[in-house]
């Protein structure tokens, strides 16, 4: 050191930075998926221990075409995502009215479940433990269900208004990173519920 | 994308200055629409200290009605009010908002960033902390009119079931107690978003990872920690509602219900919520020390690493709060062992501690004076720690007062020190004034006094066999003496805050002027002015060390020469 350096150090790194509500929403995807874990873990620690019917296997019938809808809605997401990326609008439109449908269907398939375990099977929130945990952790899921609804539903009008291109498609890629989570918990709750708890 | 291509002046208006005075309505007005990250910490911070003098009085009243035994001063209803939401108020909203309006104020500062990530999500997350407190504290107006307090929660912080239902706990209570803190707890996880993605992607350029000041680095832990804590408690409180109010059976031993699923679920929130109370106070330390003892912190990389492994650990260890329900041995054994294991990277914190004391030259300031008194209770606070983890010792001091003692340690005698020693550090750069230090120091040694007074006692008391929770005690059991100095103690305490109050009061008017950087730090926040313009920094910071400012002052030997 016999000499004082003046140089500055050369930070020859790109300072780039990941985007800030992508970053935010994956950190409301952990805290949201602690808070399904409690349920999933309440689910399954009460099954079989209602004391009064009637039992999962009595009235649960397996949602194929709810789910089918659901999970392929993630795939219609994602290429809406692809086209708004490439500004390809009109295909975007398409593709997110698309999934919008699909979500509509799997709402309506829970709603007709329900209905049928409400009105013909008497099944209800206060029946017993297994009632309980059913309409809490479906339910959950189906709100926000409804919740990406509203989101996409926003942006389908946008879009339809044409205030939507490529400058967005960042922003669209976080509502498309929500939707993904929804999708991705239906695989644990169905599995729980239809697969497991039967 | 990126946020700095704005000017400051068109994303944040013409700077207006806090010192010109409008109108009284007008002022207020800015106040409550802010969303400028500084004021909401101010806000929080004022908010918490609000509900630390209401619950510190909750806590005398408590005492005082202890002081000695067949007291009449509270009736056993008003005393399980009081207990309970001196718990509650303490933990959610007295250490969260002071802890995350310190993050709210200092991160931004810290990491050269205009403002949080998203600033309306900001004040958004602060009005709904401070309406679940407005909640909370609404309950106080209603049942049995306010000298029976009347219909505040008395179920405890914990809310065991089945106490919790409708059989035992009948009125709105305990609906109060989950709805309040439901409220509180989304405006915490908003917040808790909030600095992740702040920190994540809004440092200024040559912020790398391992630059960031440790201050950052906790919080970016304790948020990330606060994601996976307050969404269980959430989740469970929702169930508590789903069974008041619709009939379901979660908790309802009646119907094949269990209990014991209520006391999981809370300790799966209620231990890491130590640390997310504890690592804040760790990161107030962590840049006070360094500072006053004119030293670089010794171990940076480990101190990170310790961090992140408590937040994993702390994750494991929540049943050493039931070794006494009745699980099995081997659970009990592995509660055991993984509490233990949180003793290893707290350590690490606090030998890296001392060791940046070793040989420094220590001004002693009333913050560093705090932070002393932290090292050393907890330290004691970490020894009885291991004492209850161990199963079979705990069971014979569960629920006592001995446990009241430890986790007063912890939270007191760690957290609120933490806590003080961070408002006389910051309140120069928030206020533009320096806090007297002779009131300071006057504070400093009665609380220290009454803290050791009080909660020192506590753990011969639990030893004695006192439970927690009673409301008098019978005169021939022992108590009588060592529960008068408790109360003692808690006085003295008392006194000494109501100093802290004066002297925080009084220093904004009549303090002397601080200037930029009163202490001769080294991070971010002490580059720019006392108080920050509302734009922060006039020009975006670069860094190239983690001490960016040593490097300013001492251009011919900076830090990033030494720095791998």
């Amino acid at each position: 050191m016999s000499s004082i350096p003046l140089r500055v150090p050369e930070d020859a790194l790109k300072w780039r930075l990941p985007y800030k509500s992508r970053v935010g929403m994956a950190a409301l995807i952990v805290g949201e998926s602690a808070l399904f874990t409690i349920f999933v873990v309440a689910y399954i620690f009460y099954l079989g221990r209602s004391l009064t019917g009637p039992k999962p296997s009595d009235v649960l019938e397996v949602p194929v075409l709810g789910t089918i809808c659901l999970l392929s809605s993630s795939l219609t997401i994602w290429r809406a995502e692809r086209a708004i990326e490439n500004d390809r609008r009109r295909s975007f439109t398409v593709w997110l009215a698309t999934t919008v449908v699909l979500a509509v269907c799997f709402l309506v398939g829970t709603a007709l479940e329900w209905h049928k375990l409400i009105y013909r099977d008497g099944l209800t929130i206060s029946t017993n433990l297994f009632g309980t945990t059913f309409y809490s952790l479906v339910g959950l899921h189906a709100t926000h269900v409804i919740v990406g609804l509203f989101l996409l539903s926003a942006v389908l009008l946008f879009s339809l208004f044409g205030w939507i291109d490529q400058r967005q498609s960042d922003r669209f890629s976080v509502v498309a990173l929500y939707w993904h989570f929804v999708d991705a918990v239906w695989v644990v709750v169905f599995t729980v519920v239809y697969l497991i708890g039967r | 994308m990126s946020d700095y291509s704005v000017s400051a002046h068109e994303a944040f208006g013409p700077p207006v200055s806090v010192k010109k005075r409008g109108t009284f309505l007008e002022s207020l007005h800015a106040w409550v629409v802010t969303v400028d990250h500084k004021r909401l910490g101010i806000l929080y911070i004022l908010y918490s200290t609000f509900f630390l003098l209401v619950a510190g009085a909750e806590a005398l009243l408590m005492r005082l009605q202890l002081a000695y035994p067949h007291n009449q001063l509270l009736s056993p209803q008003v005393y399980n009010r009081f207990f309970t939401m001196h718990g509650t108020t303490m933990v959610f909203l007295v250490g969260m908002p002071f802890l995350f309006g310190f993050g709210n104020y200092i991160v931004p500062l810290q990491i050269g960033a205009r403002d949080m990530a998203f600033p309306r999500l900001n004040a958004f997350s602060f009005w709904l902390t401070a309406f679940g407190g407005l909640l909370l504290y609404y309950s106080f107006l209603g049942g049995g009119g306010l000298y029976g307090v009347g219909n505040a929660p008395d179920v405890g912080w914990f809310a065991y079931a089945p106490l919790t239902a409708r059989s035992f706990s009948p009125g709105h209570a305990t609906d109060y107690w989950a709805l309040a803190l439901i409220v509180s707890g989304f405006g915490t996880l908003g917040t808790a978003v909030n600095i992740i993605a702040t920190i994540v992607s809004m440092r200024c350029k040559g912020m790398t990872l391992m630059r960031m000041p440790l201050f950052t680095w906790l919080f970016l832990v304790v948020s990330m920690l606060t994601l996976v804590t307050i969404t269980p408690l959430t989740a469970a409180q929702f169930m508590l509602l789903i069974d008041r109010y619709l009939g379901g059976h979660f908790f309802d031993t009646q119907a094949g219900g269990s209990s014991l699923v209520w006391i999981h679920f809370f300790w799966i929130f209620g231990h890491p919520e130590v640390y997310v109370l504890v690592m804040p106070a760790f990161a107030i330390a962590n840049e006070v020390i360094p500072v006053f003892c004119r030293k670089a912190i010794f171990g940076y990389p480990a101190m990170v690493a310790a961090s992140v492994g408590i937040m994993f650990v702390s994750l494991g260890v929540w049943a050493h709060h039931m070794f006494t329900v009745g699980m099995t041995s081997v659970s009990n054994a592995f509660f055991t062992l993984s509490t233990m294991l949180v003793g290893v990277p707290t350590g690490i914190k606090i030998f890296n501690w001392i060791a940046t004391l070793w040989g420094g030259r220590i001004r002693f300031t009333t913050p560093m004076l705090f932070c002393i008194g932290f090292l050393f209770q907890f330290l004691i606070a970490g020894l009885t720690g291991i004492m209850l983890s161990v199963s079979p010792w705990d069971w014979q001091l569960h629920n006592s007062y001995f446990v009241i003692a430890h986790f007063h340690y912890v939270l007191v005698g760690a957290v609120v020190f933490c806590i003080f020693a961070a408002l006389y550090f910051w309140y120069p750069k928030a206020t533009g004034k320096l806090m007297d230090e002779t009131l300071g120091k006057w504070h400093f040694w009665l609380f220290t006094i009454g803290f050791h007074i009080t909660f020192d006692t506590m753990h011969f008391l639990g030893l004695l066999g006192m439970p927690r929770s009673i409301y008098t005690y019978q005169p021939d059991r022992g108590w009588n003496f060592l529960n008068l100095i408790v109360s003692i103690g808690g006085v003295i305490q008392g006194i000494a805050v109501l100093i802290f109050a004066f002297n925080f009061v009084r220093s904004y008017f009549r303090g002397k002027i601080a200037g930029d950087d009163p202490w001769d730090a080294w991070t971010l926040e002490w580059t720019t002015s006392s108080p920050p313009p509302a734009y922060n920094f006039e020009q975006t910071p670069e860094v190239h060390s983690r001490r960016p400012l040593w490097d300013l002052k001492h251009p011919d030997d900076p830090d990033w020469e030494y720095e791998a």
